[in-house]
């Protein structure tokens, strides 16, 4: 704050109310907890000392879904457990968004083949914005799965929803 | 206590009960007919020279013709181990449970039936444990067959994806797009027929 | 219907009447510990029963091991308890080894227990941090984690992997560890040691957690017997036992070590300070293993000859138990003569540790139930396989 101390006056800023909204919400996506297996490990990892998911905002873990606006799919999804994962998403309050995290997440892992009581893949349940392969993904990885969600966030017209959620890259 | 000391005892104990001693390569067993398995247990639990206070593990196994379940028991008295199994039929398979003489046996038990539907006869509480209450099918025998939706959810993928699936897609594409053109290649023709008539079929 | 002041009048005479309310914990809770679900008959704050339900996380690993060739297995048992791959790997090993009469080169099977211990130490600071958490306490945490990326550092530099690492392999280990890297784990347990006191002046000695944890969930060493309760919940209770010492497999019979027992010294023998403090204590005795390890290991191969060819071993059944961070983890392997396993059947720690929660839970509080899970330390991907 030094920096900017005495550089302005009170003063105003003029920007689009998309790309302002859109800032808000990137800057402050609270990941719900939900750890389901290995892949849970690593998503404390990546919100513990080293990693650190805070830097992006990201990282006030809430217990509720009541209170999220991210969901990050940690670990293997079972045919059991399906109905549970429904029915949280539900949940969430609008506007929300979900990160697929490992391979099982996405589509039934290692588990793909033999796994008769494995939900092969979440995007059959809920819908998914970003896939973060690996098993376990690297923090690194999960954390560049935020980055490209908020990444897709900003381009989002608010305004219209849906109309232009294309991503940037 | 070796094996054999301890089926010397069994018999001497239970003289109208057939046991049998098998070797394997590793762990030999005794054999114990289903119906009495219970009071062996509380037997070798209760004795004091046997004082098998520990059931390490309880399996069931799928062997081609029976069910087979298998006590893994421990005595942390005298440090001995001893391995039992009991048959039962494919059909209508039936075990007395051992619940009340070790309690682990309870969850083992449950898995068991939950895996391979054995039925556990006495059992206080036999659901299944893992699976969801309402699943067909025991998943550990060797002829399971996954169903394939469980409450609107798939559960079997059908086919497994095919690695080159997006490239085959856009080959197709493009021969199908071809022929229209005028200037269609000679070797594309009889693909593009091919396709049509399967299209026809 | 008589007014308030009408009933102190006459004073209450009529028994209070209460209702139960049903109570479900999960299977989606911050400090179920995983995707467990405890329905709690509950009157007032008081639990009179709670019912653990399990199957969220059942990924099918025994229908797995029938179907995929012996080392393909190895994966999958890292997944089951991911915090100590490690260990379960290595109780699987040593059963397929068993079965095929292998025997593993002397400084694989150093590296082995290096490995283990190490991730014993791993396990149990992730124990330590999250039963922190579960109480309400976040600082230990990130110091917990803190450490544990430093093992998690030395893991990847052997095997390639932070967390499942499908190191240890039927015959050896998949390779040898890179030059330097046992000093490294030397300088890290040198590191390692003092933090032990940091760890208990944050945590353990705290009034508060002790208020939380001590005289709770109470285990008596009998009923842990009976319901196959082992590793450090056992000796929670104050049995001093360790497969380690007591049925040695591997090498561990060449190392000196104590073994931590419960002694109820905040409370009752066997409540959750006591499993806690069990756990405390085994990191240091890890330590001492692993120093003594490092001192000894020798030079020379590390993958027996057998191990690189087909594993197909004889006609067989066996039944290996390993002593894991969570206890006593039995793999019971029938083999018939092929290259896949007939039958694999697990005996998980975890499983029968949390079959006794419903008699310990009994009569605890609400807030107690968090506290008797927490202290269990248990891993939902092996309860439910
Ligand atoms: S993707 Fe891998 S690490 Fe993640 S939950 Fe599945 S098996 Fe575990």
């Amino acid at each position: 704050m030094k920096l900017l101390e005495s550089t302005f006056r009170d003063n105003i800023l003029i920007t689009r109310v998309d790309y302002f909204l859109n800032w808000a919400r990137l800057s402050s996506l609270w990941p719900m907890l939900f750890g389901l297996a290995c892949c849970a490990i690593e998503m404390m990892a990546t919100g513990a000392a080293r990693y650190d998911l805070d830097r992006f905002g990201a990282g006030v873990f809430r217990g509720t879904p009541r209170q999220s606006d991210l969901m990050i799919v940690a670990g293997t999804v079972t045919i059991k457990m399906s109905s549970r994962l429904k029915l949280l998403y539900e949940q969430m309050p609008e506007p929300k968004y979900v990160i697929s995290m490992g391979s099982c997440a996405t589509s039934g892992g290692p588990y793909w083949q033999h796994g008769y009581h494995v939900l092969k893949g979440v995007d059959l349940v809920v819908p998914v914005d970003v896939y973060v392969p690996g098993c376990p993904p690297r923090p690194e990885s999960l954390i560049e799965g935020v980055l490209k969600l908020q990444e897709k966030i900003r381009n989002e017209r608010l305004l219209a929803r849906g109309i232009s959620s294309v991503m940037a890259s | 206590m070796s094996i054999q000391e301890i089926l010397e005892k069994l018999k001497a104990r239970f003289e109208g009960i057939s046991f049998e001693l098998v070797e394997t390569k590793v762990d030999p067993f005794i054999k114990v007919p289903a119906k009495n398995i219970a009071e062996v247990a509380a037997f070798l639990k209760e004795d004091e020279s046997l004082a098998f206070d520990s059931l390490m593990c309880l399996s069931g196994v799928d062997y081609p013709n029976t069910l087979v379940v298998v006590y893994h028991l421990f005595s942390f008295k005298h440090g001995h181990k001893l391995v039992l199994k009991v048959e039962t039929p494919r059909d209508n398979p039936s075990v007395p449970t051992v619940e009340n003489v070790w309690r682990t046996a309870n969850w083992h038990e449950r898995e068991a039936f939950d895996m391979f539907g054995i039925h556990f006869e006495n059992h206080s509480d036999l659901r299944r444990i893992l699976c969801p209450d309402d699943w067909e099918g025991y998943p550990l025998r060797k002829d399971y067959k996954t169903q394939e939706f469980y409450h609107g959810i798939r559960v079997e993928v059908a086919e497994p994806p095919d690695p080159l699936y997006e490239a085959k897609q856009k080959s197709k594409v493009d021969k199908a797009a071809k022929p229209t053109g005028t200037s269609a290649t000679k070797a594309a023709k009889p693909d593009s027929k091919a396709t049509t008539e399967k299209k026809a079929e | 219907m008589l007014e308030t002041a009408d009933l102190l009048k006459e004073g209450i005479k009529e028994e209070l009447k209460s209702d139960e309310m049903l109570l479900n914990m999960g299977p989606q809770h911050p400090s179920t510990h995983g995707v467990l679900r405890l329905v709690l008959r509950t009157d007032g704050e008081v639990v009179k029963e709670a019912v653990p339900h399990i199957g969220y996380l059942h990924r099918c690993f025994e229908k797995h091991a029938e179907n995929v060739t012996y080392p393909q297995v190895i994966p999958y048992t890292d997944r089951m308890d991911y915090v100590g791959s490690m260990n379960n790997a290595l109780g699987y090993v040593i059963a397929v080894e068993k079965l095929m009469g292998i025997k593993v080169p002397e400084r694989a099977e150093y590296i082995r227990v290096i490995v283990a211990e190490l991730n014993r130490i791993a396990s149990h600071l992730l124990a330590f941090g999250t039963y922190g958490l579960d109480i309400g306490a976040f600082t230990p945490f990130m110091h917990a984690f803190r450490d544990r990326e430093k093992i998690l550092d030395l893991f990847e530099e052997a095997s390639g992997a932070r967390l499942l690492y499908n190191y240890p392999r039927i015959g050896g280990v998949a390779k040898d560890v890179p030059p330097g890297w046992l000093e490294k784990t030397r300088a890290f347990i040198d590191y390692f040691k003092p933090k032990i006191k940091e760890y208990n002046d944050l945590l353990t000695f705290n009034k508060i957690f002790i208020e939380r944890t001590a005289n709770v969930g109470v285990l008596p060493l009998d009923l842990a017997i009976s319901y196959g309760v082992t590793g450090p919940n056992l000796r929670g209770s104050g049995m001093k036992w360790d497969l380690r010492r007591n049925d040695p497999y591997s090498i561990y019979d060449r190392f000196e070590f104590d073994i931590p027992v419960g002694t109820g010294e905040m409370g009752t023998v066997g409540d959750c300070w006591d499993r806690y403090w069990v756990r405390i204590r085994e990191m240091g005795e890890s330590i001492k293993i692993i120093r003594q390890a490092l001192d000894q290991i020798p030079a020379g191969e590390v993958m027996a000859p057998e191990g690189l060819k087909a594993i197909k071993p004889p006609k067989g059944e066996v039944y290996v138990r390993t002593e894991t961070p969570r206890g006593e983890l039995g793999y019971y392997l029938i083999s018939d003569g092929s290259q896949q396993p007939y039958r694999l059947k697990v005996r998980s720690p975890c499983f029968t540790a949390m079959s006794v929660f419903h008699e310990i839970a009994r009569g605890g509080m609400i807030a107690d139930m968090v506290a008797i899970v927490g202290s269990l330390d248990i891993v939902l991907g092996e309860i439910d396989r």
